[in-house]
């Protein structure tokens, strides 16, 4: 056997012909969705983000590490009294990857173009307070609120407000041009997008000479690509394979937390579910516990409300409705339905809700109610779910930042309506005081809890892997990018 | 034959219209909104609709499908809905994966079966055959995903000969691309080659029981003449046929394989393109499937004339 080794190893020299060994500042991400395109102002789909985020393209602000606002191609700010005009001094000297220089016109242009009326940016509702955008000079931008909205800062770190310039908006979705450290050199459809570092970069140089994000699509796949160190990271792993990983000293393991609240959703507007006592019921019958165990290899924080347990407002509601199947029973037999019910469970394609959705229903039986599984694609479940609300249950990880206020959305999929609830948001959005912001976000959680309106399952796990020897990578996931400015190896 | 070709060549082109009909049609049937998708959750109802309008979505299904029908007459795919490129574009990226890697399983597959075939039907009922019928049945039975995985840690992870799977693109070396296609070759060639030893073998042993293989033996000819110049000629009219099937098969419905080696190739299009409704791509690569499918089977009966002099006299 020895021999054999020898022999193939030496083979192996030969057929390598001397070439693949990786410069040391180079580094291969492996992702596992192919972003449609790459314009980050003209898609909902996460993967764009997880390969432009930062590293290509910059807004006004941007989010940090944890969470927070910081500033980005804005230097600076200053917020008139009523709160309703924001003047941003911006950063000079800064250039687009094409060579053409960035000042005040570009951020007009990118602001008008994504809140105008044929805009078909992903997230049209970030724009919705701006009145008017003004440039002042070259490098101040005055923009103008219709009201006060305390989330304005925060909304202009997302992908999708980042500034584009006018000569270069419409290819961006082929050959994005930004303002970030990193430009784009080259896609090859299907297997991956390359990027390199831009010299001409007005911030702190990054260390990385290349990243390359490999398309990694199959979880079977990525582990033995890690083991044979043709793909570096995996930023986001799947918590099943991690076992195979965690063990290995060459690896580091990162458990974070992400903004994806998981939770079973209902139809609060069709029978039996509009009613109090069977969502009680249900949330009462849920074991959180082996939920987490079974979908995400025991993973993830429970959570109680709509919000992430990694969030300053925070307020843990898991007490309200602990495991209880007698409670349970109890209530649906309050409800009239003491010989249970049936119902069906539409299951998108992620594994946190196909296996999920088994145990869900195996807990749902054992209070009488008989679950009929229905496995959908993406594609049918916004269309079915989604947007025709034609369903009973089911399962899906809400992963936008900061998204309580989609339970006061008209029209919503959870049909849910509470006017106080509604209120809580109104105000909130006009609150800037922290505090009182704070108690604000509580209460909404509360009502959300209160009210069953879903059952809350828990905080979607970030399970990152890479090379020991790398470090600078995001351990939580604010937001789904992959932040490269800080990535570096150390040796 | 001229006739039997024209014959042929109309068949070929009323299964081309029909399929262009059917695959229109399905895609049409089965829910699921390509602006929805493309936009995500927090876009409001009037956005998707600006989108669709954007896309051309909101025509007519009859119109849609005489432009895009239309446009396949003068080979024009038309452009995808995702990626906002030609799809002629797309599918030139990925044939260039595809069509090699199918052509070296073919060979591969090809290369082990027919010998292997030869090998069982001369020790019909032998040792050796059941042996090699035996190693054929597992060929058939273990799961190719499973068997590449096997692949990849044995000689990607632990040897480090090959990578453990992607594809470097040609440009950058006929040897890399070459050597990142080895192990899902052989993955995929392995079971075709069991499935194609059986049949051969079969086909064998039917001819050799024909009158004229025992006349051939009675007038001298040694066995191995015998096997080679007779039976193998007239056994290879199945084994044409399954070759067919197999490179129609090895063409696009290599997914799996091309998942497990993350391999940009047509099965991959194929799948993403459906679960992203991007509704042209699936549907003009659906129909170049077709036409190369109708192409190959259009060759496999034209071979049967040329290993069967019998339908070149028949008019």
């Amino acid at each position: 056997m020895k021999l054999w080794k020898t022999i193939l190893t030496a083979a192996a020299l030969v057929l390598a012909n001397g070439a693949s060994a990786l410069a040391a500042r180079d580094l291969v991400i492996g992702i596992t969705l192919e972003p449609p395109h790459l314009d980050p102002t003209a898609g909902a789909a996460a993967a764009i983000d997880e390969v432009l985020y930062a590293n290509v393209f910059e807004g006004l602000t941007r989010i940090g590490a944890d969470g927070e606002v910081l500033p980005a191609l804005a230097e600076s700010w200053t917020i008139s009294d009523d709160g309703k005009v924001y003047t941003f001094k911006l950063h000079s000297g800064v250039k687009f990857h094409d060579g053409t220089d960035f000042n005040a016109d570009d951020v007009k242009f990118s602001l008008d173009r994504a809140r105008a009326d044929n805009s078909v940016n992903a997230q049209k509702g970030l724009f919705a307070a701006i009145d008017t955008v003004e440039v002042v000079d070259p490098a101040t931008v005055r923009i103008t609120l219709k009201n006060p909205q305390s989330s304005f800062l925060y909304n202009m770190g997302w992908g999708d407000a980042v500034i584009v310039a006018p000569e270069t908006a419409e290819i961006n979705k082929e050959k994005p041009v930004g303002t970030g450290p990193f430009k784009f050199q080259n896609w090859a459809k299907g297997s991956s997008i390359t990027l390199i570092r831009s010299d001409a970069y007005w911030g702190a140089p990054v260390s990385l000479d290349k990243a390359e994000f490999r398309i990694v699509t199959d979880a079977a796949a990525a582990v033995p690509a890690l083991l044979s160190g043709d793909v570096q990271a995996f930023p986001f792993f799947d918590p099943d394979s991690v076992a195979q990983i965690q063990g290995d000293p060459r690896f580091k393991v990162v458990i974070g937390a992400t903004e994806g609240e998981t939770i079973l959703s209902m139809n609060n507007k069709k029978p039996p579910f509009d009613r109090l006592q069977v969502r009680q019921a249900i949330s009462f019958a849920l074991d959180r516990k082996a939920i987490i165990d079974g979908a995400s290899a025991g993973l993830g924080v429970p959570i109680g409300s709509h919000m992430s347990p990694a969030n300053k407002a925070y307020v843990d509601l898991t007490g309200l409705y602990p495991h209880n199947v007698d409670k349970a029973r109890e209530l649906l037999k309050e409800a009239g339905l003491e010989n249970g019910f049936k119902a069906t469970l539409k299951l998108p394609p992620p594994p946190y809700a196909r296996l999920g959705g088994e145990i869900i229903a195996s807990q749902l039986r054992d209070v009488g109610i008989d679950l009929q599984i229905v496995p959908v694609e993406w594609a049918q479940w916004l269309d079915q779910v989604f947007t025709k609300k034609d369903y009973d249950l089911t399962i899906v990880s809400h992963t936008e930042p900061n998204d309580i206020d989609v339970y006061s959305r008209k029209d919503y999929y959870f049909n849910y309506d509470n006017s106080t609830f509604d209120k809580i948001i109104a105000d909130l959005n006009l609150t800037s005081d922290e505090a009182k912001r704070m108690t604000l976000l509580g209460e909404a959680q509360k009502i959300l809890a209160d009210d069953a309106v879903v059952g809350f399952l828990y905080e979607l796990p970030k399970v990152g892997v890479w090379d020991a020897k790398l470090e600078g990578f995001w351990e939580n996931a604010p937001i789904q990018a992959n932040d490269l400015t800080k990535v570096k190896w150390t040796e | 034959m001229t006739a039997y070709l024209l014959k042929r060549l109309a068949i070929a082109l009323i299964t081309l219209v029909l399929a262009s009909m059917v695959v229109f049609a399905v895609l049409e049937i089965i829910p699921g909104d390509p602006a929805r998708l493309m936009l995500g959750m927090n876009a409001s109802a009037d956005q998707v609709e600006l989108l669709r309008n954007q896309m051309g979505l909101n025509a007519p299904v009859a119109l849609r499908y005489l432009h895009w029908a239309g446009g396949l007459l003068s080979l024009d795919f038309g452009r995808s809905y995702t990626y906002s490129v030609p799809v002629i574009d797309l599918v030139r990226e990925r044939i260039v994966v595809s069509l090699p890697l199918a052509l070296i399983a073919l060979a591969l597959s090809t290369i082990i079966a027919i010998p292997v075939g030869l090998f069982s039907a001369g020790r019909h009922g032998r040792a050796g055959d059941t042996i090699a019928m035996g190693a054929a049945q597992l060929g058939v039975a273990v799961p190719n995903f499973w068997f590449a995985l096997m692949l990849i840690y044995l000689f990607a992870v632990w040897l480090r000969l090959v990578p453990a799977g992607g594809f470097p693109g040609w440009s950058a070396g006929v040897w890399p691309a070459l050597k990142s296609l080895v192990l899902p070759a052989i993955a995929l060639a392995l079971p075709q080659a069991a499935i194609l030893a059986r049949v051969t073998r079969s086909a064998l042993i039917e001819v050799l029981n024909e009158d004229y293989i025992r006349t051939a033996r009675a007038k001298g000819l040694p066995y191995r003449a015998v096997l080679w110049r007779h039976a193998l000629r007239n056994a290879m009219i199945p084994v044409l046929t399954i070759l067919g099937l197999q490179f129609a098969f090895l063409l696009a419905g290599t997914i799996i394989i091309e998942n497990v080696f993350y391999l940009p190739g047509l099965g991959r299009l194929m799948f993403q393109a459906i679960t992203q409704r991007d509704l042209i791509v699936v549907e003009s690569v659906v129909m170049l499937l077709v036409a190369a499918v109708i192409a190959v089977n259009l060759l496999v009966d034209l071979s049967y004339a040329v290993v069967d002099p019998r339908l070149r006299s028949r008019q």
